[in-house]
C-alpha cells in the first residue's frame, strides 16, 4: 500500500524519539492521593472546630450522619471514577460508580427536611446564612477541582467532559463533606437547595472549563 | 482468564461491551512466537515503556491494521484512514505512559484510535459545512457573476463607447458599420458611399486607436 512508507517514516521518527517513561500509577492510587489532600483539610478543620459538635448533631439526628456518609462515599467514588476514565480503554460504566453514594447523600438530606425536631446545636438557616454554605462549597471546590484536573492532565481522558463532570462531583461532594464538620444548620429545604445549587454550579463550571483543560490533541 | 482477541476488540470497543477492565497477564516471555498477537503487542509496549526502541517500532507497525479497523468501524472515509493512523500513532507516543501492561493493549489502542477517528469525522464535517467542493463549485457557480463582475463589465462597455465616440468621423463610421452593426464590407460601402479599401483602412486605424486608448499601448 502506498501509505505504508509514510507510516513507517513516522514510526521510525517516533522510535528515534523514544525515551523510557514512568508508568501512570493505577487510578485507585491516584484517587487515594487526592483524597489524602481532602483528608488533610478535614483534619485541619476538625482541629479547629473539634469533633464534639458534629458527633452531637449526628447522635441527635442520624439522617445528618447518613447524608455525610453519602457525601464522603460520593467523593471517593467520583474521584476513583474520574481517574479511571482518565486512562484510555477503561469502560465508560465507571461514570456510574458514584451513583449509590450520591443517592444516599441526596436521599438522607431530603429525608432530613421531613424531620419535625431540630438536631442538637443547630438552627434552621436563613437565606442569608445558607449563602455561607454556597460560598464554602464553591471556595473549597475550586482548589480541589484544580488539583484533580492538574493530576488528570498527566493521564489521557478521552472523554474530557464526562471526566470533568466527575471532577466537579468529587470536588463538590468533598467540599460538602468538609462543610459537615462546621455546619451548624439543620437540614431544611433552603439549606438543601443551597447545597444542591452549589454542587450544580461546581459541576457545570467543571464541565465548561475542565472539559477544555482536559482535552488534548 | 478471559482475553479479548484482536478481531473482536474493536467491535467491543467504546462501551458496546466493557472493553478492557479485565486483566491480561503479560511478561517479557509472552513476546515469543507462541504468544497470541495481543499478548505479544502488550509485551512489546511494556518493553517500549522501558525504552526498548525495537519493541516500540514493532508494536507500532503491528498496530496499523487494528487502528484502520477501528477507523473503518467508525465509518471514516477511506481517504482519511491514513490520517487517523498517523494521528493515533502520535497520540500513542505522547500517552504511552498511560498503558498498564496488566491490561489489554488492544483495548487501550482501540480507545485512542476511536477518539482520533471521531475527531477526524468532526473535523471533516466542519470542513464540509464551511467549504464548497470543487466540482459543486464549478457546476453551481461557473458562469454566474457576482455584483462586482457585472459592474466591471458595465464600466468597460461605457469606456468602449466613449472611446468610439472620440474617434475621427471616418474611423467611427467604419467601426459602427463593420463592428457594431456587423455589416459586410459591400453593405457598409453602399451605406456610407465610401469604397471598401477606405473602410478597411479606417477600421484598421480605428482598432489601433481604440487599443491604444483602452489598454494604454499606442
Amino acid at each position: 500500500m502506498s501509505s505504508e512508507p509514510r507510516h513507517q517514516a513516522l514510526i521510525d521518527t517516533l522510535g528515534a524519539e523514544l525515551t523510557p517513561v514512568r508508568r501512570l500509577p493505577p487510578p485507585w492510587l491516584r484517587a487515594f492521593g487526592w483524597l489524602l489532600v481532602v483528608a488533610a483539610i478535614a483534619a485541619a478543620l476538625l482541629m479547629h472546630y473539634g469533633t464534639a459538635p458534629m458527633l452531637r448533631r449526628w447522635a441527635g439526628a442520624p439522617d445528618l450522619a447518613w447524608a455525610a456518609a453519602g457525601a464522603v462515599l460520593t467523593t471517593a467514588c467520583a474521584a476513583w471514577a474520574a481517574f479511571a476514565l482518565g486512562v484510555p480503554g477503561r469502560s465508560r460504566a465507571w461514570a456510574w460508580l458514584p451513583l449509590p453514594g450520591a443517592l444516599l447523600w441526596i436521599g438522607a438530606s431530603g429525608l432530613g427536611c421531613l424531620r419535625t425536631w431540630l438536631a442538637p446545636g443547630t438552627s434552621v438557616a436563613s437565606l442569608h446564612q445558607s449563602t455561607d454554605c454556597l460560598v464554602f462549597i464553591i471556595s473549597f471546590s475550586i482548589p480541589l477541582s484544580a488539583l484533580m484536573i492538574l493530576l488528570l492532565r498527566r493521564a489521557c481522558p478521552l472523554r474530557p467532559i464526562r471526566t470533568a463532570i466527575l471532577v466537579g462531583l468529587a470536588s463538590a461532594a468533598a467540599s460538602a463533606s468538609l462543610l459537615e464538620i462546621c455546619h451548624a444548620y439543620d437540614a431544611a429545604a433552603t439549606d438543601l437547595l443551597t447545597h444542591a445549587l452549589a454542587v450544580a454550579i461546581v459541576i457545570a463550571a467543571n464541565a465548561a472549563m475542565g472539559g477544555r483543560l482536559l482535552s488534548r490533541r | 482468564m478471559s482475553l479479548l482477541t484482536t478481531d473482536t476488540v474493536w467491535v467491543l470497543y467504546d462501551g458496546i461491551a466493557p472493553p478492557s477492565d479485565r486483566r491480561v497477564h503479560v511478561s517479557a516471555d509472552n513476546a515469543n512466537a507462541d504468544a497470541s498477537p495481543e499478548r505479544r503487542r502488550a509485551a512489546w509496549m511494556a518493553a517500549a515503556q522501558a525504552g526498548d526502541r525495537v519493541a516500540y517500532e514493532r508494536v507500532l507497525a503491528d498496530s496499523l491494521a487494528l487502528i484502520r479497523n477501528v477507523a473503518r468501524h467508525h465509518r471514516v472515509p477511506v481517504d482519511a484512514l491514513d490520517d487517523v493512523v498517523q494521528e493515533t500513532l502520535l497520540t500513542v507516543h505522547r500517552v504511552r505512559h498511560t498503558y498498564d501492561p496488566a491490561r489489554s493493549y488492544d483495548a487501550w489502542l482501540a480507545a485512542i484510535a476511536g477518539r482520533r477517528a471521531i475527531d477526524m469525522l468532526r473535523g471533516h464535517g466542519r470542513r464540509q459545512r464551511r467549504e464548497t467542493h470543487d466540482e459543486f463549485a464549478f457546476e453551481q457557480l461557473a458562469g454566474h457573476e457576482d455584483a462586482s463582475a457585472v459592474s466591471e463589465r458595465a464600466q468597460e462597455a461605457s469606456r468602449l463607447h466613449a472611446a468610439i465616440a472620440g474617434l475621427p468621423p471616418g474611423q467611427r463610421e467604419a467601426v459602427e458599420q463593420l463592428g457594431l452593426k456587423e455589416r459586410s464590407l459591400a453593405e457598409a460601402a453602399s451605406e456610407t458611399g465610401r469604397n471598401t479599401g477606405a473602410l478597411k483602412v479606417n477600421l484598421h486605424r480605428a482598432l489601433k486607436a481604440l487599443r491604444g486608448r483602452l489598454h494604454g499601448d499606442s
